[in-house]
């Protein structure tokens, strides 16, 4: 049994009570809330006469069902319409703080929380959302929930919860250029399953950790769940603190420097004992794709679509699932593979150095004919951030369209979608049939480098082949590139 | 034809109380890592009740199928008992998912695992997700393909899943299967429904906030 992690002091930490049935009733710190899985929640609460505990640690945003073309309102779609308003009605009514359209923070909610300071490390955060264990990375025990439990938290500011094993992913070694957080996550969902880590919190820890960044952190954490982790964490250091500083919801002046030595103070000691340990090497991780149906059907984009027979038995079901599905046969190599769409964007990276990552790829260079690219970022103020730098720029002039912010084709709960049997490269998260609005519609998971890749390639290739290669001619470039040595 | 369109007409009335004893006949949906975009896929979320997702259970797969998934059986119409593998559930947190699957008719899962989130949702809906070894499930799965007809009788209790034949078929079989001490002890006292115990807990809680430097922002309050 784990302890001393991070996990063990949070929850410690935030324990209530023992409930009859035996499960833990823990306290919530920050209740993220959105309009998909609330309004139900709100109709229980109203149906069992009880009221927001905790309205002021409860903040709202909306984002799977907003268009990023237009968002005037009322919105075309007469559904998502009315999934605003309810939330819009919801909040006005229990006195919650929504950050709303065209209010300068609204946002997926997994980007917002972050970057307006409301995450930080030591709480327990959750979210009627899978994906809330993004904010792991700021050293925060953070899980998605259902709306029941939304509700459950909303008259309480606590859930029943069983507590989770640990399991500590130690990683070294320096990644390639060109390969990034998402690629060593989809390389770890790849060998660890999307099973694995079911009844675990992963902790992300080791050297390659350390030296990413916060952004890179929430991509790491973001995708735990799709290796079957309801949290995944990194503990707080001087990059987390680095990022929190000066945030509008951080603490200031001598709170400040109490607050660092709490969060340290909640950090894994050396002394820490973990339920499992795993260990990879950063190194030779290339730049990754999936081929198939999960997140855990990953491999380099060197490699080739595996064969059923190299698979483990219980893996090759789906694996024969996934060959007629996506109409790729094995043994194919994953390069080449034409795709029709490109997105970027969601919860997993469509933050301002994903964005930064895939300007760097599209810059003087022209999306192939014939598709459709797009890049939405994840929250207002990222929009304002690539804006304020060019980042807009530099994808329009590379024929991509740039959208207003949302989540977009990840889920397609908004006119962003597949149609008919599409392929696209995406920067989300799942790979799911049907996931992406067509019920036969294709994705390939990547990065956003390898995304912006692909759009300019037409097909699937190796991002690194073209951050070596020169740009077209009369490309505008870096004038520090063009220094000499 | 529109395959998703055909919830049972009167389905069992949802769940209330102490789960000790389901009893129904069963339908087995045969794969691991059936995720809850394939249970409902996420067009039917755009709602703002649950009333009437019996519509999108597994919608695409069964337009796929055209009328040979599990779930469009005449024979399964009115099952209450849901079959499934490993890793069941997983994705996205929609709890539009179970509830999906409650408003088809689906009452208890017996299977070789469950998403974490996907369970906490059928717990607090009052539906057991249960855990039996991988060749038991395999053999209930073959014996209600074989026998479309037959009743399982899952027992909270007993810890144990017994298989009525219909006439035709020879007597009586049973499995054991698992559940979890903290969510059996929910079910079959009926505290399955928690969140009167959770508010009730009010001195308790604010006891747990009162350690919790970030709630009063770390004392700048004071300072």
């Amino acid at each position: 049994m784990s302890a001393g992690t991070l996990y063990d002091k949070v929850w410690e930490l935030h324990r209530v009570a023992e409930l009859p049935g035996g499960a833990t009733q823990l306290f919530i710190g920050l209740h993220l809330i959105h309009e998909v899985t609330s309004p139900q929640a709100f109709s229980a609460l109203r149906d069992l006469g009880l009221g927001v505990r905790h309205p002021e640690r409860t903040v709202a945003t909306v984002d799977h069902i907003v268009p990023t073309t237009s968002q005037a309102r009322p919105f075309a779609d007469p559904l998502a319409e009315e999934m605003l308003v309810t939330l819009e009605r919801n909040c006005a009514e229990h006195g919650i703080t929504l950050h709303g359209l065209g209010s300068g923070s609204q946002g997926i909610v997994h980007v917002i929380a972050p970057e307006l300071g409301l995450t930080q490390p030591g709480m327990t955060v959750a979210c009627g959302d899978s994906h809330t264990s993004t904010h792991g990375a700021f050293g925060a025990i953070a899980f998605g929930i259902g709306t029941s439990q939304v509700r459950d938290v909303l008259a309480s500011q606590s859930l029943a919860m069983n507590k989770l094993k640990v399991r500590r992913i130690r990683v070294q070694g320096v990644l390639q250029s060109g390969v990034s957080a998402k690629d060593l996550i989809l390389h770890i969902i790849r060998v660890l399953g999307v099973k694995g880590g079911v009844g675990y919190a992963y902790e992300f820890a080791g050297e390659t950790i350390e030296a990413l960044s916060m952004e890179e952190r929430m991509t790491l954490c973001n995708m735990a769940i799709e290796g079957g982790a309801r949290c995944g964490y990194v503990n707080p250091d001087a990059t987390t603190f680095a990022y929190l500083q000066g945030r509008p919801q951080a603490p200031v002046g001598e709170a400040w420097a109490r607050a660092v030595d709490w969060w340290r103070s909640l950090a894994s000691g050396p002394e820490a004992v973990f339920d499992d340990e795993v260990l990879f090497d950063a190194s030779g991780i290339a730049p990754t794709v999936t081929w198939g149906i999960t997140p855990g059907q990953g491999i380099g984009v060197d490699e080739t679509v595996p064969i059923a027979e190299q698979l483990h038995p219980d893996e090759r079901p789906i694996a024969e699932e996934a060959y007629r599905y996506m109409d790729l046969q094995p043994g194919v190599p994953i390069a080449g593979v034409p795709v029709d769409v490109c997105f970027i964007g969601s919860c997993t990276n469509g933050r301002l150095s994903d964005l930064r990552a895939a300007a760097a790829v599209a810059k003087g260079r022209q999306v192939a004919p014939g598709i459709k690219a797009f890049v939405v970022p994840g929250s207002e103020q990222v929009a304002a951030e690539a804006e304020a730098e060019g980042l807009d720029a530099v994808f329009r002039a590379a024929g991509f369209e740039w959208r207003e912010p949302g989540c977009s084709m990840c889920l397609a709960m908004n006119p962003d979608r597949l149609e008919g049997r599409q392929i696209s490269a995406s920067s989300s998260n799942r790979n799911f049939k049907g996931r992406q609005g067509s019920a036969s519609g294709r994705t390939l998971l990547m990065s956003p480098a390898m995304v912006a890749a692909a759009a300019v390639a037409g097909h699937v290739v190796d991002v690194r082949e073209l951050l070596t290669a020169p740009t077209a001619a009369g490309a505008v470039r870096p004038a520090v590139m063009d220094i000499p040595g | 034809m529109s395959s998703a369109s055909s919830p049972p007409a009167s389905p069992a009335p949802f769940p209330i109380g102490a789960i000790r004893l389901c009893r129904g006949q069963a339908v087995a949906v045969v794969g691991d890592d059936i995720d809850t975009d394939r249970i409902i896929p996420a067009r039917f979320l755009k709602c703002v009740s649950f009333e009437g997702l019996a519509i999108g259970a597994f919608a695409d797969d069964r337009a796929e199928l055209a009328g040979d998934h599990p779930f469009d059986h005449p024979e399964h119409q009115g099952a209450t008992i849901l079959v499934v593998n490993r890793n069941f559930g997983c994705g996205s947190s929609r709890e539009h998912a179970p509830q999906a699957l409650m408003r088809w008719g689906i009452r208890a899962l017996i299977g070789e695992s469950y998403s974490e989130i996907f369970f906490g949702n059928c717990l607090a809906m009052g539906i057991p997700c249960l855990t039996a070894g991988h060749d038991d499930v395999l053999a209930l799965q073959q014996a209600i393909t074989a026998d479309r007809a037959a009743e399982l009788v899952l027992d909270l209790e007993a810890l144990q899943v017994s298989l009525l034949g219909s006439p035709v078929a020879a007597g009586e079989r049973s499995w054991p299967f698992s559940l979890a001490q903290g969510p059996h002890r929910m079910l079959v006292s009926g505290q399955w429904d928690g969140t009167g115990q959770l508010v009730a807990h009010d001195a308790e809680l604010r006891r747990t906030a009162a350690r919790l430097p970030y709630l009063s922002g770390f004392g700048s309050a004071a300072s």
